[in-house]
């Protein structure tokens, strides 16, 4: 029998605001155990939690991204559960009333464009970090009431890769519109994955499996990929599929089952007293539309038509909103064939200089003005392609303006026709041996000749258009 | 008899309360008659009408994403039952074996 899979993904994302969820107390990593806490996130009774604006516009930013439908009178909700990562023994969520329903993920799979519905996105605060020693475990509170929106999708995946499809494009879109820093290695979002399989053709679901808390996408596919090996081979055993939840062994690359106890999801939902609720306006909601970038699908079609560069091009600059939005300051109101030029620059020079350097494209002293012009210079001829080589990686780390650089050091080319034929008539009066062997009918010391020229130039020829004219000059001989 | 409005066994043991059975056989009438008492308001008929979350009609308590100072870390630790260094200590917890 032929079996399918049923894939649908709960995934935290970390908010990028300055504060916690319902205090003031800040948000940093790498900060000293329990030095960002306060009698809300240490959960004292009768501190009274306050909501943080800037998390709400963040989520209805996102929903607004992911086509969701705005909730004009959102409610929070006490999620009830024992555990010490929680002090107050709940955490507040929005349970029965989030602020954005629906909407989708469009991805690309073999069978072409596919819609990954989103149920809805809620916001919540996260739990306490506990810490494990050899004898002790202790908490840690800084990371307690983090703003968390867990995007909830509906089972709509087929496969690992469209689990990863998914999660990629939300990714991207979360990180383009400046909601989320999505870094997986800081646990910025998370992931519980459930799987279920099902006979082709049937329409009921099939008993799930969910594997909790996954942070890396290699993991995700691994874990995945093995749950959908081991439920069909259940199934072609006859052993029943229990409902579980089962833990990933990244290095065992297998699922294990989870010691569960009973009632351990008897939440007992009720509504927060302590909190009223989020009413929006349609003010303040177009109000934060237009907050939105634009999304990454349509930026990459938009370079293309503005800019005249490849599709490949537009495609890898793109991915990164800081890249793309550099280059396309650099390159604003160019000619498509500069910018182009400019493109392809930055395609291989540039992005060699990050790599090399570790350094990200706002973290380099050029400015994009700088770039421009370096380039321009080139395309005019005012430099040669060797000057601009040289200058580059200077104005990379330095910063500076080219055209005072060039200016100052007297890098300009020499285009000037009379100048270079003195130099050609230079290098043929003084090399009778090479003259001879290209009467003779050695071509090749022509090259010889353009070499002898820039030498001459110091550099500062362009062996574009000294080429044509040696080879005119050892012709006329 | 009907079903009991609440089983106080399974609420203690979801709460982490230790009863005896003896606590339990007193509690059990004690907090039935408690939610009987509160379920009067179900026959209500409340056809139409919204919940109500709050009982002030207020809405968007809302605060500005300001920084504000956090409490020194000794006054956090000074009720903890016991500290792990800067943490609060707990009996050591196998890890992922509940979250
Ligand atoms: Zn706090």
């Amino acid at each position: 029998m032929n079996f399918e899979n049923t894939i649908g993904l709960e995934t935290h994302v970390q908010l990028k605001t300055r504060t916690k969820m319902f205090c003031g107390c800040l948000l940093k990593t790498g900060c000293e155990p329990n030095t960002n806490v306060c009698p809300v996130c240490l959960g004292y009774p009768g501190a009274l939690p306050m909501i943080n604006k800037e998390a709400v516009k963040l989520t209805v930013m996102s929903g607004l991204m992911l086509g969701c439908e705005i909730n004009r009178h959102a409610t929070f909700d006490r999620k009830n559960y024992f555990y010490p990562d929680m002090a107050k023994d709940y955490q507040i969520s929005e349970n029965g009333n989030p602020l954005c329903i629906g909407g989708g993920v469009t991805i690309e799979t073999p069978n072409g464009p596919k819609t990954i519905r989103i149920n809805h996105i809620h916001l919540e605060e996260d739990a306490a970090k506990i810490n494990h020693y050899a004898t002790t475990s202790g908490v840690d509170f800084n990371r307690g009431g983090t703003p968390l929106m867990e995007i909830v999708s509906e089972p709509d995946m087929a496969s690992a890769d469209e689990a990863i499809a998914y999660l990629t494009a939300l990714k991207e879109m979360l990180v383009y519109a400046g909601v989320s820093d999505c870094n997986l290695e800081e646990g910025n979002m998370r992931s519980d994955v459930n799987i279920s399989i099902r006979p082709v053709g049937e329409t009921k679901l099939g008993t799930k499996v969910e594997i909790k808390n996954m942070n890396s996408f290699r993991g995700i596919h691994a874990a995945l990929e093995y749950e959908a090996r081991r439920q069909r081979e259940c199934m072609a055993h006859s052993i029943p599929i229990v409902q579980e939840t089962r833990r990933w062994d990244g290095e065992a690359l297998e699922t294990a089952s989870m010691r569960s106890k009973e009632n351990a999801h008897d939440y007992r939902y009720f509504p927060e007293p302590d909190l009223v609720p989020v009413a929006l306006s349609e003010e303040q909601i177009e109000a934060w539309r237009a907050l939105l970038p634009e999304q990454p699908k349509a930026r990459r079609a938009r370079m293309i038509e503005e800019y005249g560069i490849a599709e490949y091009d537009a495609d890898v600059l793109s991915q990164h909103k800081a890249n793309a939005d550099y280059f396309e300051a650099a390159a604003k109101g160019l000619d498509k064939k500069i910018a182009k030029q400019l493109c392809n620059l930055f395609m291989s020079d540039v992005m060699a200089l990050l790599n090399e350097s570790g350094k990200a494209i706002g973290e380099c002293a050029m400015r994009p003005e700088a770039l421009r012009s370096l380039v321009t210079l080139a395309a005019k001829g005012t430099i040669n392609g060797p000057t601009l080589k040289e200058l580059l990686p200077e104005i990379f780390e330095k910063g500076g303006d080219p055209e005072a650089i060039v200016k100052e050091r007297g890098l300009g080319a020499v285009s000037d026709a009379s100048a270079l034929e003195a130099f050609v008539d230079q290098a043929i009066a003084a090399n009778p041996g090479p003259v001879a062997d290209f009467k003779a009918g050695k071509k090749a010391a022509a090259g010889f000749f353009v070499g002898q020229v820039m030498k001459l130039s110091k550099g500062k020829a362009d062996p574009k258009i000294v080429g044509p004219l040696v080879a005119k000059k050892l012709a006329a001989l | 008899m009907n079903k009991p409005a609440i089983d106080v066994a399974y609420v203690a043991e979801l709460a982490r309360l230790e009863l005896t059975d003896e606590e339990k056989a007193v509690f059990q009438p004690q907090l039935e008659d408690i939610v009987r008492y509160v379920e009067k308001i179900s026959s209500v008929d409340v056809e139409g009408v919204p919940p109500t979350m709050h009982g002030r009609a207020i809405v968007n308590a809302l605060r500005e994403d300001e920084v504000r100072p956090s409490m020194p870390r000794e006054e956090a630790l000074a009720n903890a039952p016991a500290r792990t260094g800067d943490e609060f200590m707990l009996p050591k917890i196998v890890e992922g074996a509940e979250s």
